[in-house]
């Protein structure tokens, strides 16, 4: 493994996310170096998505710190976060019943064009946000169902409309929950060729993930969460020897 | 008689259609009733009416109405919603319905309790289309109706400024976790929803030939129906509603008399919260689900 740059791109120091007296996330300190993909693995409860609404802004961290990109973000609103270069995907996909496909990659892109223009027809309004979702259009191969409203779609055409929707924020962080979740092997593996690409143009993942072999085969990195707490943290093959996962949650699967 | 009835329901129906979209729009982002929309409906009359009593022309009178209107909606948003936010539902209820009572007072104290008449010149010009007679004014509340309908119909499907209250109307935490800023949105919403219901009060002493700070009870109350009627979840259900509900007031107070008149619309509206109340387009219940 590399050493860790001094100045990851996203940086959880000592935080903790308390709901009521139950705690979902132990002081838990993780770095994400620019330009690396991520895993973040535990068994269910452990925290995982909680980490995510954290460094998203959705919950408020109840101690602790998180910087992302030099700036400290853990108490400004999620859509400030979004704008600054972090976004996400959901578990239980969340798409706009109301919308179709390409309004989906246009929704994501609510900051440009500003003041009047935004009265304007979307199209002349701001040229570069459509340009950008023809171009997670056609990147995705989502081309033919572009007019058709996005939940009506088949499961796997909405998970890459959601995707592609947090694409076209134009992050420099990208936040993956359970990205493969009910795809098959050769879905994953389009998948897994795809966030390479996107790595290589200088995107940095963060994925949460169930699929043992997905994250052990994607990830540079990984974290592992039990109960809130960070039990490991390590390249994939350190992970897969530790004896304290294989313990906690490897052991049952494996 | 009853074609005539028919145009004149039609053009209260407009009137009806244009404050029941402004409920409708802060009732779809936020799921709360701003029942001070009703009083904005009326201090947009108001405003419209003076600026024609001075002497402004009709276009120039709509946009003082629209505007001030607009601008009472942005405090109300600043001083009595926002701050209220995290509050259960019925708080910023209560909180509109405090402006409401206060601008209500306002309006009586700077106009008068009286109705204001507007000139006559204004109404005389008549067409007579067979046996039916429109005036000028009902083409005019028409027209600007179908007018400001067209347009908002415009921003909510094709800008970007639409997209982002469709999102937050559906979703507010998922549009926020997308960029969008669904406090900014709030008060556009807020914003949009007064114009319209200014337009609707400039237009109400156009049909009238008159206004009284009581026109808000009287007559912008009654878009509650219509958007209860047309189905809260579909904003624009009140497009059918609207001139609905007018025609049967007209009808009722023609062939029934003015005294049930009241009777009739609130009847009708209850019953449709009984029987239907996904509203007549169907859609989601009034009460629940996402909207807009």
């Amino acid at each position: 493994m590399r050493a860790i740059a001094p100045q990851p791109l996203l940086d959880l120091a000592n935080v903790s996310k308390m709901f009521g007296g139950v705690s979902a996330l132990s002081d838990v300190s993780i770095r994400i170096p620019e330009g690396r993909i991520v895993g973040v693995i535990g068994p269910n409860g452990a925290g995982k998505t909680t980490l995510f609404n954290v460094v998203t802004g959705a919950f408020r961290a109840s101690s602790g710190a998180v910087t992302f990109a030099d700036e400290p973000i853990t108490h400004w609103p999620s859509y400030r976060i979004a704008r600054a270069g972090i976004a996400r995907t959901f578990q239980n996909i969340r798409l706009f019943a109301s919308m179709t496909v390409f309004e989906h990659l246009l929704v994501a892109q609510p900051h440009q064009g500003a003041g009047i223009r935004r009265f304007l027809p979307a199209r002349r309004a701001d040229p570069e946000a459509w340009r950008r979702a023809e171009e997670a259009l056609a990147f995705f191969g989502l081309a033919a169902y572009r007019d058709r409203i996005a939940a009506s779609l088949p499961y796997g055409i909405q998970r890459k409309v959601e995707m592609a929707r947090a694409l076209t924020a134009r992050p420099r962080l990208l936040l993956l929950d359970e990205p493969v979740a009910g795809m098959n092997h050769d879905e994953a593996a389009e998948l897994r060729t795809l966030l390479r690409q996107l790595q290589d143009r200088g995107l940095t993942i963060l994925s949460i993930e169930h699929d043992m072999a997905f994250v052990m085969t994607l990830c540079e990195m990984l974290y592992v969460l039990d109960f809130g707490v960070l039990i490991a943290e390590g390249s994939p093959a350190e992970i897969r020897s530790n004896p304290v996962v294989i313990d906690a949650y490897l052991g049952s699967e494996a | 008689m009853l074609l005539q009835q028919l145009v004149n329901g039609l053009t209260l129906g407009a009137v009806y259609t244009l404050i029941a979209l402004s409920f409708s729009l802060v009732m779809g982002i936020l799921g709360i009733l701003n029942i001070a929309i009703a009083e904005l409906f009326m201090i947009g009359g108001f405003l419209g009416f003076a600026a024609i009593a001075a002497g402004l022309p009709l276009p120039a009178a709509v946009a003082v109405g629209m505007a001030g209107a607009a601008a009472i909606a942005f405090l109300i948003e600043k001083i009595a919603y926002q701050p209220l936010r995290d509050a259960p539902l019925i708080t910023p209820l209560l909180s509109t319905l405090g402006v409401s009572i206060i601008l209500q007072n306002v309006a009586t104290n700077v106009w008068g309790s009286d109705p204001l008449q507007l000139p006559a010149e204004w109404f005389d010009r008549r067409f007579q289309l067979g046996p039916v007679s429109i005036g000028a004014m009902q083409l005019v509340v028409i027209g600007v109706t179908v007018a400001l309908v067209a347009l908002l119909a415009y921003l909510v499907q094709r800008t970007s400024v639409g997209r982002a209250l469709r999102a937050v109307a559906e979703n507010r935490d998922i549009a926020r976790l997308l960029g969008v800023s669904a406090s900014r949105i709030t008060l556009l919403a807020f914003m949009l929803s007064g114009a319209l219901a200014g337009a609707a009060g400039v237009m109400i002493s156009l049909h009238y030939a008159a206004i009284t700070p009581y026109v808000g009870v009287e007559t912008g109350l009654k878009a509650i129906a219509v958007m209860v009627v047309g189905g809260v979840t579909r904003i624009f259900g009140a497009l059918i509603a609207g001139p609905l509900i007018g025609i049967v007031e007209v009808l009722t107070v023609a062939y029934g008399g003015s005294q049930v008149r009241d009777l009739v619309v609130y009847g009708l509206m209850i019953l449709i919260l009984l029987l239907r109340p996904q509203g007549i387009l169907g859609g989601a219940r009034t009460d629940l689900g996402q909207r807009v």
